[in-house]
């Protein structure tokens, strides 16, 4: 998400999911969709039927690249030179939508003299200190802008995850050059740090062919536009990477150059995975921020007061020049009458970070024995967090444990089941953690909003009464909070003052003492603090204590105490524009469906083109219009121009559609807001094998954060990673195999039983070239081989170890490539029976094509093919 | 409950589909062995949708970010199905698989009921009352909280709060239950709050 901030200012999905029917072109990377997000998959198939193209570039070939019109296989952890390519091609090409880029992003500004790019240090940008593998970002802010980022809480990197939607700096009155002439313009530095991004450096880092490089460029090119947009989809696939922050860089430069983000059918989808992903980042249970993208205080030597945290947060120019209001009736809303202009209002009582304290640090921390109580509220992080192993060891050294789940999971059944046990490092009789396991409500069981990939929130009601004992997390929270504050009635001390003032009157309901979530959802919304009205919206925030508010980017959702994530009518579809469907839920913020839809239409707020019409200035009226809610001050004249000392939103001139950032344009250029660099740039994976072509110095990003304990080594990396035998390497990147280099047995490998399975069952398909065996007949082949004592049947522990076909090590895979092809693929592998069942047919052909033949499986005892 | 209106009997038979091709006189008699629908027994008269006639309540689904509204029936305290709900402009009466079958997450074998506990050591579960559990936990987050609570950093810098215990939330939670979370732990003083949405 501070990939998207960064570059748009929010961190959220800039377009929805039914819009991705009017896209022309639809490029998936980092996603399998079609089995990850089946039903939000129907929308590109829709698109498709409308003549979309669409992309998958992944290194699997799974279903979502059967049903895209390319897939280009792509070596995991390169998305960077690849997306870095794209960027170089339309400028290059001048394929970029020149109108767009000159008016809506910073590509005319002009950054510092003291700016130097990787390209002119070897891998480094400036203000890297070697010392400390971090940067100082000062060099890397506009030129006449006021400083650069101030300080750590208004910055992130992708490996901290530090998240703040914003940049921290102040522009000031930038200079521009609109001809994109002067070398030190962003287009310019930006042409020049990718100039060797090639398609040539594309082949040979990524492993994709210069010919489908320039399909893709093309396709991407032709498809965006005045009259067409293409949208970018991504999921985990690029989120878990290290890189994760500057893959989603990369793509929201490419989309600002061809012209596509704010628009109908463009813009970048970000689908998450769990139900409530975004919504647990805009209320977020993280560390290091409050409701709506607020920073949390950070300890400095002199304190913390109200007044610094505005200072820091808060920004002259833009939408953030209102952080005061949200950060006074944030504090409002949670301890009400007891917070006053003159207590700060109870600001100085919040508890302050000195570092990092995710997640991973914090079970650091549990097995260095300075952690003593968990919760762990639908989770499961002894088997769903990264190192498990650590994770469950943490969990052992903890003195409780409260698990809320609806099942027995492993998390709370760590000290008799684990693999630690099992292996005898831990005994469960020594295992001194107190496990509460209780029994939780499912979604239906319990009424509340979850906020959905597209920021829509969409509101719950309550078909049944939990069983038994099980009951919401909203019960627990409340009925804890009970205890806890009954504990402290009666003290006196400064740092229970938040618990004994926090608000907590929510009304109980039945038998079990459920308490409101409407109730809650008005204090997320907000209200008058006299009258107790809810609020319309976050305009009417005050910071002078007037109006409480939980959430400010919520306020609207109980706008006139209506519950608007509880409107349920979908408009009619067929209308101009009724595709949107405005009365169905609410997104935040302000039931904005497409975010900085002001860029739909061109610098005179007339639409692009009549086929992309979205919202549009009316001159009659004098007010934006169109089919959403204009992502713009609804009556700021397209002509406006700000004039140079104006601050708050009257610095935003009337063709400035990205209102969150202090230009009011997207940052092709990120001055500020991460801390790994201003432009994406390609640098391996930690634990690749591979060596960095780019930056041969610099294996890794020079700014990673690496969790350096003893007894737990680093995986090596570069060339020295190349194990001794292939079989060591992990499954996911077992198949890449260079030359010479021999397969490992198939027991040894470290894959899951159903990885060897398949495998396995590829070699037998191999043998038979390629012909379908499966159900009884594959069953009565085994059986028939088993009794002939081929070695594809035999016990695999006495297998020989295979060689690969003579191929070099990163071309992964040219004439492979070729072969899986739509139209070769099924008739000239595969038989008719298996073209039935498209879900395997990529993977058995991929597999069938590798496989050795001839003398080797002739060695292995099987007949010649 | 809302959905109520309008949504207690399933959508009838879409175009094509074989109720309308039965109705045809040619094709409806050879369907039927000739007979036509007069040769139906009462049992097959009598017969309808499970879920004829029951409440419908309106959900969103729990699994991934699209965000599908499912129609939950219900017949008393029992669920009897779940279903995309055809008014959605998201899903339009669709689910995947999944989503389909989330009937089984609320009514799988496994479900607790009942509170388990493991004492320190112990290598079997206990059950436990509801509200003892809930008056043990306090007991412990109290604890935790003070036996970890901070004023000043190890460099003397304030800080106000408590590092002794921690919280590690899901993003399957509803938005009302994670302000709540976040706003008592904040209140007493905890930092470590986390989610799996930490990139």
């Amino acid at each position: 998400m501070p990939g998207l901030g960064a570059s748009f200012g929010r961190g959220g999905a800039t377009d929805f999911l039914q819009a991705l029917q009017h896209a022309d072109c639809i490029l998936i990377e980092g996603s399998n969709m079609a089995e990850a997000h089946p039903v939000g998959f129907r929308w590109v198939m829709k698109a498709k039927e409308r003549g979309a193209k669409i992309i998958h570039v992944d290194p699997r070939f799974g279903r979502t690249s059967q049903l895209a019109d390319v897939h280009v296989p792509i070596r995991a952890g390169t998305d960077i030179v690849f997306l870095g390519a794209l960027i170089r091609h339309v400028i290059e090409t001048e394929g970029y939508f020149r109108e767009y880029v000159v008016n809506y992003t910073n590509a005319s500004t002009i950054l510092r003299e003291d700016f130097q790019d990787t390209e002119d240090l070897d891998g480094v940008f400036s203000g890297f200190d070697p010392e400390t593998a971090s940067y100082d970002t000062t060099t890397w802010s506009y030129e006449g802008a006021g400083g650069g980022a101030d300080g750590d809480a208004q910055t992130h990197s992708s490996q901290a995850g530090d998240e703040h939607p914003s940049g921290g700096m102040d522009v000031g009155a930038a200079t521009r050059d609109d001809t994109l002439q002067h070398p030190r313009c962003v287009f310019q530095v930006l042409r020049r740090h990718y100039a060797r991004y090639t398609p040539e450096l594309v082949q040979r880092v990524c492993g994709i062919a210069p010919q489908d490089f320039a399909a893709v460029a093309d396709t991407l090119v032709q498809n965006s536009g005045r009259e067409r947009t293409t949208t970018l989809c991504y999921a985990v696939g690029w989120t878990q990477h290290t890189a994760g922050v500057q893959v989603i860089r990369a793509a929201a430069i490419l989309q600002l150059l061809l012209g596509n983000v704010g628009r109908p059918g463009g813009g970048i989808m970000a689908l998450r995975g769990h139900a409530s992903i975004q919504g647990s980042t805009d209320i977020p249970t993280l560390f290091d921020m409050l409701p709506g993208y607020l920073s949390m205080p950070r300890a400095s030597e002199d304190g913390v007061s109200l007044r610094d945290q505005i200072a820091a947060g808060g920004k002259e120019r833009g939408w953030w020049a209102f952080f005061d209001s949200y950060l006074v009736s944030l504090l409002k809303a949670w301890f009400g009458d007891a917070a006053t202009q003159d207590n700060d209002f109870g600001f100085e009582h919040l508890p302050k970070l000195t570092g990092n304290h995710s997640h991973f640090s914090t079970m650091l921390r549990a097995i260095d024995g300075g952690v003593d109580g968990l919760f762990v509220m639908g989770q499961n992080p002894a088997v769903g967090s990264q190192h498990a192993g650590l994770q469950r060891r943490a969990l052992a050294s903890l003195k409780w444990l409260v698990v809320r789940d609806l099942s027995e999971i492993e998390t709370a059944t760590f000290w008799r089941d684990s693999p630690e046990i099992d292996s005898g490092e831990l005994r469960t009789q020594d295992i001194q953690t107190e496990v509460f396991l209780m029994p939780a409500a499912s979604h239906i069981e319990k009424e509340g909003t979850f906020t959905n990939t597209q920021r829509l929130l969409q509101w719950r009601d309550r078909a049944l009464e939990p069983p038994g004992d099980a009951r919401s997390e909203l019960w627990f929270m409340h009925h804890l909070a009970k205890r806890v504050r009954a504990h402290y009635t009666q003290s006196e001390r400064a740092r229970d003052w938040p618990i004994r003032h926090v608000t907590w009157d929510y009304p109980e309901r039945g038998a079990t003492g459920e308490p409101d979530a409407e109730a809650v959802a008005r204090e997320i919304n907000g209200y008058d603090v006299a009258t107790g009205a809810p609020l319309a919206d976050f305009t009417t925030l005050r910071s002078d204590g007037s109006t409480a508010c939980g959430c400010w980017i919520y306020s609207g959702y109980f706008k006139e105490g209506v519950n608007q994530a509880r409107r349920r009518d979908p408009g009619d579809l067929t209308a101009p524009g009724g595709w949107v469907s405005p009365e169905w839920g609410w997104a935040w913020p302000l039931n904005r469906r497409i975010l900085y839809n002001r860029a739909s239409a061109d610098p005179d707020g007339r639409p692009w083109s009549e086929r992309k019409r979205y919202v549009w200035w009316d001159e009659r009226q004098g007010r934006w219009t169109g089919y959403d809610v204009p992502d713009f001050p609804i009556d700021k004249r397209p002509d406006y121009e700000a004039p140079p000392d104006a601050l708050a939103m009257d610095a935003i001139s009337g063709d400035d559609p990205f209102i969150m950032l202090p230009d009011g344009r997207g940052w092709l250029f990120a001055p500020t807001g991460l801390l790994d660099g201003p432009l994406p740039t390609h640098y391996e994976p930690f634990e690749s094998p591979v060596d960095n072509l780019l930056h041969p110095r610099l294996h890794v990003n020079p700014a990673a954060i690496k969790w350096q304990r003893p007894g737990e080594p680093l995986p090596r990396h570069g060339r020295s990673a190349l194990p001794d035998r292939r079989d060591e390497l992990p499954a996911d990147r077992a198949p890449h195999r260079g030359r010479d280099e021999p397969q490992p047995p198939l027991a040894r490998r470290a894959a899951a039983r159903d990885v060897r399975r398949a495998r396995s069952g590829a070699r037998r398909r191999s043998r038979h070239r390629g012909r379908r065996l499966d159900g009884h007949r594959d069953r009565a082949r085994r059986d028939r081989g088993a009794r002939e004592g081929h070695a594809a049947h035999a016990t695999v522990e006495g297998r020989r170890p295979r060689r690969a076909p003579d191929r070099p090590a990163l071309a992964l895979g040219l004439r492979r490539r070729r072969a899986r092809r739509h139209h070769e693929r099924p008739r000239r592998a595969v038989g008719r029976a298996q073209r039935q069942h498209p879900g395997v047919q990529g993977v058995l052909v991929q597999r069938a094509r590798r496989a050795p033949r001839g003398p080797v499986d002739a060695a292995a005892g099987g007949r010649p093919p | 409950m809302s959905g109520q209106d309008g949504h207690s009997s399933r959508p009838g038979a879409r175009p094509g589909s074989f109720e309308r091709a039965r109705r045809l006189p040619l094709v409806g008699r050879a369907l039927d062995w000739g007979m036509g629908p007069a040769a139906a027994s009462r049992i097959t008269e009598r017969a309808g949708a499970r879920i004829a006639g029951l409440k419908v309540t309106e959900s969103v689904c729990p699994y991934c970010a699209v965000g599908c509204s499912q129609l939950v029936y219900t017949r008393d305290d029992e669920l009897v199905d779940i279903e995309g709900n055809p008014r959605s402009p998201i899903n339009q009466g669709t689910l995947c698989p999944k989503g389909a079958a989330s009937r089984q997450l609320i009514q799988q074998p496994g479900r607790l009921t009942k509170v388990r506990y493991r004492r320190p050591g112990a290598t079997e579960w206990e059950e436990l009352e509801l509200e003892q559990a809930m008056d043990m936990i306090a007991e412990r987050v109290i604890a935790a909280r003070e036996n970890g609570w901070q004023d000043v950093d190890r460099q003397g810098w304030r800080v106000d709060r408590t590092l002794g215990f921690a919280h590690l939330g899901g993003a399957t939670l509803d938005n009302e239950e994670n302000y709540l979370i976040k706003k008592f732990f904040t209140a007493m003083g905890a930092i470590q709050i986390e989610n799996q949405a930490r990139i």
